[in-house]
């Protein structure tokens, strides 16, 4: 049961958070952070998952390690139905699965030598790896088996992330989720960890679910996409594929606008207004307040589904982008369209 | 870069140490540039290359008491950096405004975001309160705040973050001010939110036809909306120029690490080529090039001599960098730079 | 928000008599001696033993008492409503003996208070601004020493230097304003400043803190980018995202010395509250030190929420719905 193609297999899967509106309100609300998201990562991939902030792609990669429980829906990882297991049925699981965390300063313990973070994968498994076995890992990284006794804080940031990493493959695990690694550092240092990522991939055949807001360091590192807005899945599909001709607006939006190192013109599709809250996310088609091509009685009313446009290319938008690349203007001329009118130049920012 | 008359900022030599106890910090060093009406200067360099620290230093707001600055930054006649402190308070958020990173942290969160525009009003001119509410209003309006009027008296927290770098840019423009100074004003933003903001900055410099200082890592930003770019490391001006020249013929193999560790949005690279190493540590910079170090292309002078900001002799229309290699090297490899990018030969 | 008011006060009550019945408990359950052998005389008969355990409600178990106490609160006694009871010692009211002894340290706290809340963030905010000066190391040296000296120390030296060596001041013992304005402020002002002085102390360190905190936050550059003047930038936005806290301490400060002042009221003999509640312990006169228990907490209740309506007016992020 085990030799299926895919690692991951999500159904369904929901989680809200239950909110309280003012310090000592008795109304809950709930956060709808991640809606009904389906997808699933196959073995030897790099799945990327991008969004703006507020999206539920962090979210979502919490519920794949089942750090979150989930609300609703299903969750198998390697065959096995993990969405209802206990914290104590999960512990031997536990190790085929570990993550990479944003912050390379806050997510290292500064009283901890680098042996030891490495190392305590190992203690807490009750598995087998002494000192040599983390040199070896630090040399995996490409660190150095001297830096054992050192603290955290004699490293830059992109070593720590390389301290990170190691830590991650200490149990050998079958899928490493990454959130943001490489944000927050420097371009420079960026492109060192996304090429160590790449090679260590290749080398111990790690499947990695990535989360990323830049859409640069998404197309660079992963295979498949899964693009979010506010928590639901908007565009999934081959990477290739969707930078080459998204299907969904906001896709195409964000593709737009992501600024180039290069010269020359190129058109962008200006979304108005801010992401809504997910407190109270619209009804239907939850991108129709911003999207160029809404249509009024339709994208309101019906929930678009995730559906093929392609080969191996699913998007959820009842007027997909016919082709690409498209002017704004082209955009906005889907027929019927009821918002046909070009905001203006500065985006009047409509929320809350 | 301009006709003089149109020059409003004349920095040459800027300087700025920060004695602390492990040493002192040589945050900028000897940084020289202009900015013109209607200019747009992206300084682009990564965390620690002083990109920031600069232009906080010709405010004047860095610790007078912590901070060694020295050079000359000119403006409208006068030397910013020995005018008396009330003197220069007088110049900021008046001529010359300000912009910063984390909108989130930027506005007072006890105050109403129309009241702290307000302020920056009755700040430089003796106006009423009705009247100084009137004009943030008005200028909340001209940002694209929408029903200015109510969300006047909203509370920062109110605002999302696109909205909340409005309100900033509405504040620095109360009084028209002749320079805007944005340090990463769109690095905490989204980036469809971070599209309109860059658009916000381009239409208010064309209507106030005032010059820019947009300070930022990120070279996407800069290559959509600078028209002179100033790549910065370790507190040094590696390359300065027009920004078509410089994205198209970059000359220092600094910025040619920076375009080649960039991933691409346009296509998956076969692989990224990073910079090796780190940035240096700012209290004992390397000796000779600050860049050295990292250099793949370092020789033999690199690590004693420090090679001048300096236009090549060969070709006088190019624009100033900091390298030793020579200039037919460096046309050779920057050529490459810039096909790759463009290119469809990976 | 007037809902928001309801429910708290409603949880007041509840708190309070929480305080009260753990207080009868303590009372009853620590073996402290029986309170009717003190009013019983020598040698005490014990037919005489059960008159007056009888009389003082002493025979029933404690928690009769204490529903009692509760009845008798609620219903009022013969001095009116809320009813208090009786002194086991001389049998007259409580709530009389403890009104007459609240002006007391009432009126130490509010001059008190005044004192060390100026004080204390004049010399916080002045220390912060000249952040690591001479002024700003004389400042912190005076707060080690508000903070590390004992009052009772503190207040014996200052009565021998000031009153009796110097003469300058009143000595010990209350008068109240109604008889002399003069001879109040006469005895008030070495307990007051006494009591302000380790207060004092903490507010001028905290107001430090803060100040230094947010000074450092990226608003203020902002008000320093738009030219205002620096006076503005530190009392205007310095100080005033600083004083949120302190306002919400001050709140509590006050309300815990409503029973609290023992040992001031006991240097300069006072007899207020705290004093008065400490000797009836002593003396296991239980109504006296519930009725002072019972205002302690009411004090405490009260401050507790004032200071949170405060804060939702102080901080606009805070909302009560």
């Amino acid at each position: 049961m085990n030799a299926s193609e895919n690692l991951v297999e999500i159904e369904h899967l929901t989680k809200r958070f239950a909110v309280k509106q003012g310090v000592f309100a008795r109304g809950r609300a709930e956060v709808h952070a991640v809606e009904d998201i389906s997808l699933n990562v196959r073995r030897g991939e790099t799945l990327g998952i991008v969004g703006e902030s507020g999206c539920g792609k962090s979210t979502t990669a919490r519920l794949i390690l089942r750090l979150l429980e989930p609300t609703s829906g299903t969750l198998r990882f390697d065959g096995h139905d993990i969405s209802k297991l206990s914290q104590r049925a999960l512990r031997p699981l536990r190790r085929e699965m570990q993550m990479i965390f944003q912050d390379p300063y806050s997510s290292l313990n500064p009283r901890k030598t680098v042996g030891q973070i490495i190392g305590a994968p190992f203690a807490i498994h009750h598995a087998k790896g002494g000192r040599e076995r983390v040199e070896e890992l630090l040399e995996t990284v490409g660190l150095s088996p001297e830096h054992y006794n050192r603290y955290p804080h004699e490293f830059s940031g992109g070593q720590r992330q390389r301290i990170g990493v190691a830590r991650a493959l200490a149990l050998s695990p079958k899928l490493i989720v990454c959130d943001e690694p490489v944000s927050a550092l420097d371009v420079s240092i960026q492109a060192q960890i996304l090429n160590l990522l790449r090679n260590l991939q290749t080398e111990f055949n790690l499947t990695y679910v990535f989360i990323s807001h830049d859409l640069s360091v998404i197309r660079q590192i992963a295979d498949r996409i899964a693009v979010m807005y506010l928590g639901h899945i908007v565009e999934l599909g081959d990477s290739e594929s969707i930078y080459e001709s998204p299907k969904h607006p906001y896709t195409a939006a964000l593709l737009s606008a992501v600024p180039r190192p290069t010269t020359g013109g190129r058109q962008r599709i200006v979304l108005s207004g801010d992401v809504p809250s997910p407190v109270s996310p619209p009804a239907a088609c939850v991108f129709h307040p911003r999207c160029p091509r809404f249509h009024e009685g339709h994208c309101d009313v019906e929930t678009p589904l995730l559906r093929e446009l392609g080969p191996r290319h699913e998007a959820a938008c009842h007027y997909p982008l016919e082709r690409w690349p498209m002017s704004d203007a082209e955009v906005r001329q889907a027929e019927g369209a009821t918002r046909a009118d070009k905001p203006h130049l500065q985006g009047a920012a409509h929320d809350a | 870069m301009s006709s003089s008359h149109d020059l409003l900022l004349d920095v040459r030599g800027l300087t700025v140490r920060f004695p602390t106890p492990d040493g002192v910090v040589q945050a900028v060093s000897d940084v020289s540039f202009t900015l013109s009406r209607g200019e747009t200067l992206g300084v682009v360099g990564e965390s620690g290359s002083g990109k920031s620290v600069s232009n906080l230093a010709i405010m004047g707001l860095l610790n007078q008491q912590r901070t060694a600055i020295s050079g000359e930054v000119e403006f409208m006649g006068r030397n910013l950096l020995t005018l008396p402190p009330d003197e220069l308070r007088k110049i900021r958020g008046k001529d010359i405004a300000m912009v910063f990173q984390d909108p989130f942290a930027c506005l007072h969160p006890m105050y109403r975001v129309g009241w702290q525009i307000a302020e920056a009003v009755t700040a430089h001119a003796s106006v009423g309160k009705k009247a100084a509410w009137a004009r943030a209003v008005e200028l909340l309006d001209h940002v694209g705040i929408p029903n200015a009027k109510s969300r006047a008296r909203d509370f920062p927290h109110q605002f999302s973050g696109g909205m909340r770098q409005r309100a900033m840019i509405a504040m620095a423009l109360v009084h028209n001010p002749s320079i805007l100074i944005c340090d990463e004003p769109t690095t905490a933003l989204d980036v469809t939110v971070q599209a309109q903001i860059l658009e916000l900055i381009e239409a208010v410099k064309r209507e106030f036809d005032i010059g820019v200082i947009l300070v930022t890592h990120d070279l996407g930003v800069i290559a959509e909306t600078a028209t002179t770019v100033m790549v910065m490391y370790a507190g040094r001006i590696m390359e300065y120029g027009p920004a078509q020249q410089i994205f198209e013929r970059p000359q220092h193999p600094y910025a040619w690490g920076l375009l080649d560790s960039m991933p691409s949005v346009e296509k998956r690279l076969s692989a990224l080529v990073p910079i090796e190493g780190a940035p240096p540590s700012l209290l004992s910079p390397p000796s000779g090039c600050p860049f050295h170090p990292r250099c793949r292309y370092r020789f033999e002078p690199c690590p004693t001599e420090r090679p001048p900001l300096a236009v090549p002799t060969q070709a006088p229309d190019a624009h100033a960098d900091a390298c030793h290699l020579s200039w037919e090297a460096k046309q050779r490899e920057g050529g490459k730079r810039s096909i790759a990018r463009l290119g469809d030969a990976a | 928000m007037t809902l928001y008011i309801a429910r708290r006060l409603l949880w007041t009550i509840v708190v309070v008599f929480c305080v009260i019945a753990i207080t009868f408990v303590v009372f009853y359950l620590l073996p402290a001696g029986d309170p009717a052998l003190r009013f019983a005389g020598k040698n005490p008969t014990t037919a005489e033993l059960m008159t007056i355990r009888h009389r003082l409600g002493l025979d029933k178990p404690w928690y009769i008492q204490f529903l009692r106490f509760a009845w008798h609160f609620f219903r009022g006694d013969k001095y009116g409503w809320p009813g208090l009871g009786y002194t086991y010692a001389s049998g007259s009211s409580v709530k009389a003996l403890v009104f007459a002894r609240a002006p007391r340290t009432l009126f130490l706290i509010a001059g008190a208070s005044v004192i060390w809340l100026v004080s204390g963030v004049a010399i916080g905010v002045l220390s912060a601004v000249k952040r690591r000066t001479l002024v700003d190391r004389l400042a912190m040296g005076f707060a080690l020493f508000g903070i590390s000296t004992p009052v009772f120390w503190l207040g014996l030296m200052a009565l021998y230097i000031v009153w009796s060596k110097l003469g300058l001041t009143g000595g010990t013992g209350y008068v109240s304003p109604v008889d002399s304005i003069t001879g109040f402020l006469s005895h008030m002002i070495l307990p007051w400043t006494v009591l302000a002085l380790l207060y004092a102390a903490f507010y001028a360190r905290m107001t430090r803190n803060n100040l230094l905190e947010t000074l450092g936050e990226d608003y203020i550059r902002t008000a320093r980018a738009k030219g205002l003047t620096e006076r503005r930038v530190i009392f205007r936005h310095g100080l005033r995202a600083s004083l949120t806290p302190i306002v919400t301490m001050f709140g509590m400060d006050v309300a815990l010395l409503v029973g609290g002042a023992v040992i001031t009221e006991s240097v300069f003999n006072l007899q207020g509250l705290g004093y008065l509640a400490i000797n009836s312990a002593l003396q296991q006169d239980l109504p006296i030190v519930l009725g002072v228990v019972l205002l302690a907490s009411v004090a405490v209740a009260v401050a507790n929420l004032l200071v949170d309506i405060l804060y939702a007016f102080l901080d606009p992020r805070v909302r009560y719905a």
